[in-house]
């Protein structure tokens, strides 16, 4: 599978159409076995908002892996009645989307778009995808996730945003972004590290770890208003947080009384208690199940660091990796069925994943400075921190090892990726 | 048998004091302390009012380092944190702040956790040496503050300590 990635296809393409502007260079490295043939034809309209959402529309679907481009030649159809079906049969594509943009006078972008099924010559999906002003790249985000999911049976994750840690020198900076890297917004920036943001549910706060106090302590911070608030600032370190599903509790840890163990407290900081065990071992990076009835979680107990599995309200744990190396940074499938982490072995990180039920573990990566995996919503892709040219950078791996791509920031290192939720 | 091995260490004892006495003049050592060392400032020429001030003290290395993914002190610096804890005893005024930190290898968290897991290692060893907890302030910054950046053993060591910090 590996191979089949680096090796055999071997393909780089650079994603040459997104530099412009970009905060994050792009490249795509290998490729999905069966992808669709699709057209993207620039859409009509304000000839200007048109080019630049099919720019958009055709890099987020390239960069999924499961699309081939095919260059519409010239022909240019906006509306169902000016297509001609066997122009495109020619030209191998399966499916085209046509439609129009244009700005409001309140400035309000509104594109009406087709997705056309070639071969039986019916019309997939029609609709109209609006935002307010200068969220162009908004809207095409939009249309690239009807195309992927009415071309899938997936839902698309274009929509998105992920955050993550900039480290330049000794600035570091908290970042949200879309998920292609555009639309950088620092929510933080300081000289002081900044480590492990968490998304609550709904995509409204980041919860985080920030040295600014002299020490670890977890801040939780409002994305609309900036506002923010101390949650854990106990003796030692304070970290990890991790929200629950329902965004009613956050897992965090403390070593308040003693070595590192897991702590349930509400996201106002109220009723603290604590649920890992005693001894000196070290309990971190708890992961709340999809159910929210569990936890995955980082522990040195057995000797080495491995991964747990333990109810949240307490109780026994399970160990799940095993074998050489040490394994970290776990996180669960969005369909619970499988979680990766980052394993080291012979001195080299692997995103990893592993089945719950098969307990198989399958190294998503050749192996190298790779960390800290984070499945996208729709469990199909996966973010995680690499390093290349001497840089860290945010890489993904589609959930098969399939299909890779970098993305490089302008400066500085990206560290401590995170996915946000669903939109 | 006993009193062979005995005075082989008394042997050894009395060499590394003759031997110190050419290194007066060195900066603050960086070899790993022995115990022979303690008696070094006594021997020096020069006098200090603090030990802290002095560069031939055993209390002029501020910093302990551990192998891979451990945590407790090492035999070699035990007699490090000791002599700081002793001094932190008599010199009730005085504070340190314990940073542990770690090299990459590991997950930020999980290093983060080992960090606070040395610097309370030195903290526990500090306070049975004599220092109040209340002059003692234990943190961790994991791989956050490395020294050395470079992916490779001799930047690993440098970044697996704790540091003991005097306020001034």
């Amino acid at each position: 599978m590996l191979k089949l990635c680096s090796g055999a296809l071997g393909l780089l393409m650079l994603a040459s159409a997104l530099t412009a502007s970009a905060a994050l260079n792009i490249e795509i490295i290998g490729a999905g076995e069966q992808q669709i043939p699709v057209s993207i034809v620039p859409f009509g309209g304000d000839a200007k908002l048109g080019a630049e959402i099919s720019e958009v529309v055709s890099g987020d679907l390239q960069r999924s892996g499961l699309f081939r481009l095919v260059d519409p030649l010239g022909k240019s159809p906006h509306e169902s009645a000016e297509v001609n079906y066997a122009d495109w049969r020619v030209r191998g594509t399966e499916a085209l989307a046509i439609g129009t943009v244009g700005a409001q006078a309140n400035g309000r972008i509104e594109a009406r778009f087709r997705l056309l099924d070639v071969i039986k010559q019916t019309e997939l999906v029609g609709q109209a995808v609006s935002a307010g002003e200068g969220q162009l790249r908004a809207v095409g985000h939009r249309v690239a996730d009807l195309i992927y999911e009415k071309l899938t049976g997936i839902k698309g994750v274009f929509s998105t945003r992920i955050a993550y840690v900039n480290r330049q020198g000794r600035q570091f900076s908290l970042i949200v972004a879309d998920s292609d890297g555009y639309n950088e917004q620092v929510v933080l920036s300081q000289h002081e590290p900044i480590m492990s943001p968490a998304w609550s549910p709904d995509g409204s706060h980041l919860a985080y770890v920030s040295f600014e106090t002299g020490h670890a302590a977890v801040f939780v911070q409002s994305l609309y208003t900036n506002q923010r608030k101390l949650l854990a600032d106990f003796r030692g370190s304070n970290s990890a947080p991790a929200w629950s599903p329902d965004g009613k509790q956050l897992a965090v840890v403390l070593t308040r009384d003693g070595s590192s163990k897991i702590y349930l407290m509400r996201p106002d900081g109220g009723d603290l208690h604590r649920i890992s065990g005693n001894g000196g071992g070290i309990d971190t990076e708890p992961n709340f199940s999809p159910d929210g009835l569990s936890l995955l979680f980082t522990s040195d107990r057995g000797g080495s660091a491995q991964i747990y599995q333990m109810p949240v309200e307490g109780g026994a744990a399970r160990r799940l990796t095993f074998g050489g190396g040490t394994s970290y940074s776990p996180r669960y499938s969005p369909d619970g069925k499988s979680f990766v982490f980052t394993h080291l072995n012979g001195g080299k990180f692997y995103i990893s994943m592993q089945d719950f039920q098969t307990g198989q573990m399958e190294m998503l990566s050749e192996g190298g400075w790779e960390k800290k995996p984070t499945f996208a919503p729709n469990g199909k892709l996966i973010l995680f921190a690499s390093e290349a040219r001497g840089r860290g950078i945010l890489a993904t791996v589609s959930s098969d090892g399939r299909v890779k791509q970098h993305m490089f920031t302008q400066s500085g290192d990206a560290r401590e990726p995170v996915w946000g939720p669903a939109q | 048998m006993k009193k062979i091995v005995i005075s082989i260490v008394l042997l050894n004892l009395l060499a590394a004091c003759a031997s110190q006495k050419p290194q007066e003049t060195a900066a603050a050592p960086a070899a790993p302390a022995s115990a022979a060392v303690t008696v070094a400032p006594a021997a020096s020429a020069q006098t200090y009012d603090d030990a802290l001030n002095d560069p031939q003290s055993i209390l002029a290395k501020r910093s302990v380092y551990y192998p891979f993914d451990v945590s407790d002190v090492s035999a070699a610096d035990k007699p490090v944190v000791q002599a700081h804890g002793e001094y932190l005893s008599k010199h009730a005024a005085r504070t340190v702040r314990l940073e542990g930190n770690c090299d990459e290898r590991g997950s930020n968290e999980y290093n983060l956790a080992l960090g606070q897991r040395r610097a309370d290692g030195v903290q526990k060893m500090l306070e049975l040496g004599g220092a109040k907890a209340s002059q003692l302030n234990s943190v961790s910054y994991g791989e956050e503050k490395p020294v050395g950046s470079a992916h490779d053993e001799a930047s690993w060591a440098k970044n697996r300590r704790t540091d003991i910090n005097y306020a001034k």
